[in-house]
């Protein structure tokens, strides 16, 4: 069996973000970078279908500047046998429809029996690419996913909907699968396995061989949003801290008796 | 401008969101038709044209059927617009249609400035101004953001579509989050823990202070997930919709999905070390603190 799955590397969100010069994007200076958080779950699933089918591949994608190795090189110490890392310095310009069709230009020959991504990146977060590349590629696919079963033939998701409710799905490979928080518990690395990642193959192609073509939605600026809320801000010493709230909560609520 | 909006029934009622697609097509000027996958037992209050199918034939979750159906529908209307909601229906079927009509996609808009859409990015710490690029445009809108100024009204011209059973995916029903233990929506105060309580030793000083306060814990997502709390403390989409007195959000970021279990709260109180975490902008008070040490000095003071 051969799995694919994708990922992208995002800043932490609780960074302080800056703009970029052009303005259309955040800047990537002085950002703590990690694996976008839904495919943490993607990886594991795939390295758990691995284990179970015996004979299996997991082969770990992702598409950006060489930083997003470090996202991939975490994926290989979960376990993912090989890394494709598609080159491009500038694919935070590039719409989903583009991020989705350079994976398929890859994927296209290869034929995989299942290809995971997340529901959605936490940065640019569209829940697009996932769905795109499987028509792409001619599969079926079924999004938000909590829960995997294989049974050797078919494959049985929980697909999650609001207020907690649940689909039950059946459904046959080849298809893709997108993940949803609480998939899973992703795996941590262990120090043995870090070592074993750095021995995997992890191989780079220039996106310009893989995306032919225009995005279809652009961006004309990215900005910070307008703060409508403004409630106060209490900053200081703790002490302090609680009798100020305390004066608050008598004053504009009746929670206190 | 002509919008095609995509009504949601589940379990043989209309889902909310299909009335802010309306409210999207009002804001902007759109002339709407709508389209659902529905029965005719319950229709979308809405005066115009409404292309049904039944749900009975078509399957509740069946996205190739529903596909090809709107394509029908779109090929009719040729719509400048497809709008849908941001949710778990909408995120599904809106890129295989935009993929399908080789169009651009604007996934969870929250206004429309022009013809540009705005839309938010990394936790809605910034926001996008986008434009599509093709001639027919897909767009979802985040929960929320597009309200209808009365309560929707109106009876809808029906337009019937012949659906056909069969699909690659099989839908074998659904499965109910379990019921039962605590009952988070009659609680008057809340005191919910987030991630950034940091391990599950922690979430003592979060139920520390609902006791103190005389009120129930409850928790976002992540908490729920890595199995600290029971899935009934969840407040979010997917979890419970609260309203209580006060809720005291501690180590929470306040993403969307979180934000909509509990902003008609009456007064929010959000701990966070994060002074630009988004629950400030639902916050009546941001305390920039460690909860570590802020959780149990409150509780103490309350005490006294
Ligand atoms: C379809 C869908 C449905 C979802 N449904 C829900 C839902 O029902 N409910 C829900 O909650 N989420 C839901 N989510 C997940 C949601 O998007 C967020 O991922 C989640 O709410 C984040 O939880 P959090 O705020 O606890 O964690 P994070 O976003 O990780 O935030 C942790 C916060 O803690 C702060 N912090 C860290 N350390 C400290 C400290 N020592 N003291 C004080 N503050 C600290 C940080 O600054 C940060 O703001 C859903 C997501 C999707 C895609
Ligand atoms: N640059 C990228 N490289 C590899 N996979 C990606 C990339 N961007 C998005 N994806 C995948 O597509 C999913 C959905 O992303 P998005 O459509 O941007 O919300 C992510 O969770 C990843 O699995």
């Amino acid at each position: 069996m051969k799995i694919l799955v994708c990922i992208k590397q995002v800043p932490d969100m609780e960074s302080r973000f800056k703009l970029n010069a052009a303005g259309t994007w955040y800047s990537d200076q002085d950002l703590a970078w990690r694996m976008n958080e839904y495919d943490e779950f993607a990886v594991e699933q795939a390295i758990q279908l691995r284990e179970q089918a015996g004979d299996a591949e997991v082969v770990v994608l992702s598409i950006g500047p060489d930083r997003v190795k470090e996202a991939m090189k975490k994926a290989l110490a979960m376990g993912a046998d090989r890394g494709v890392h598609i080159q491009d310095d500038a694919s935070y310009g590039k719409d989903p429809y583009q991020i989705a069709s350079a994976i398929a230009a890859y994927a296209g020959e290869q034929n995989f029996d299942v290809i995971f991504t997340g529901m959605q990146s936490q940065d640019r977060g569209s829940a697009q690419v996932g769905l795109l590349l499987a028509g792409m590629l001619g599969l079926p696919a079924v999004t938000t996913i909590v829960g995997f079963e294989y049974d050797g033939s078919q494959a049985t998701v929980r697909r999650e909907l609001e207020g907690g409710l649940k689909s039950v799905v059946k459904l046959s490979f080849p298809a893709v699968l997108t993940c949803q928080l609480g998939l899973n518990t992703p795996r941590y690395p262990t120090l043995p396995n870090i070592m074993k990642a750095k021995k995997k193959e992890l191989v780079s192609l220039p996106i310009a061989d893989l995306l032919k073509v225009e995005a279809l939605v652009t961006t004309a600026a990215t900005r910070f949003p307008e703060r409508k809320g403004g409630g106060l801000i209490l900053e200081g010493d703790v002490g302090e801290l609680t009798e100020k709230l305390v004066a608050i909560l008598k004053e504009k609520t009746t929670v206190l008796k | 401008m002509k919008a095609l909006l995509i009504a949601e029934s589940r379990q043989g009622k209309i889902l909310p969101g299909s009335y802010e697609t309306l409210a999207f097509a009002n804001k902007i000027g759109a002339e709407a038709a709508m389209f659902l996958v529905g029965s005719e037992d319950a229709l979308p209050k809405f005066d115009g044209r409404l292309y049904l199918a039944d749900v009975a034939a078509a399957g509740e979750y069946n996205p190739d059927e529903h596909l090809r159906l709107l394509l029908e529908v779109v090929a009719k209307e040729s719509p400048q617009l497809v709008v849908l909601s941001h949710s778990s229906y909408g995120w599904d079927l809106a890129p295989r249609l935009a993929l399908a009509l080789q169009a651009g996609q604007v996934s969870e808009v929250v206004a429309c400035e022009g013809d540009t859409l705005v839309v938010p990015a990394c936790n809605s710490k910034l926001q996008r101004v986008v434009r599509a690029q093709s001639g027919v445009t897909v767009v979802t809108l985040q929960s929320g953001a597009f309200s209808l100024a009365g309560e929707p009204a109106g009876t809808p011209t029906v337009e019937k579509l012949a659906a056909q059973a069969g699909a690659k995916l099989e839908f074998a029903g659904y499965e109910e989050a379990e019921k039962g233990g605590v009952d988070l929506s009659k609680a008057e105060i809340i005191v919910s823990a987030g991630r950034g309580i940091g391990k599950p030793e922690n979430l003592v000083m979060v139920e520390a202070l609902a006791k103190a306060l005389g009120g129930e814990y409850g928790a976002s997502r992540p908490v729920v997930d890595s199995g600290w709390a029971e899935h009934n403390r969840q407040v979010g989409s997917t979890g419970q919709t609260v309203a209580p007195k006060l809720y005291v959000a501690c180590g929470i970021s306040g993403a969307i999905q979180h934000l909509a279990g509990m902003k008609k709260s009456d007064f929010v109180i959000a701990i966070n070390t994060d002074r630009d975490a988004p629950i400030g902008e639902v916050a009546d008070v941001l305390v920039v603190a460690d909860l570590k040490q802020f959780l149990p000095a409150l509780t103490d003071r309350l005490q006294k």
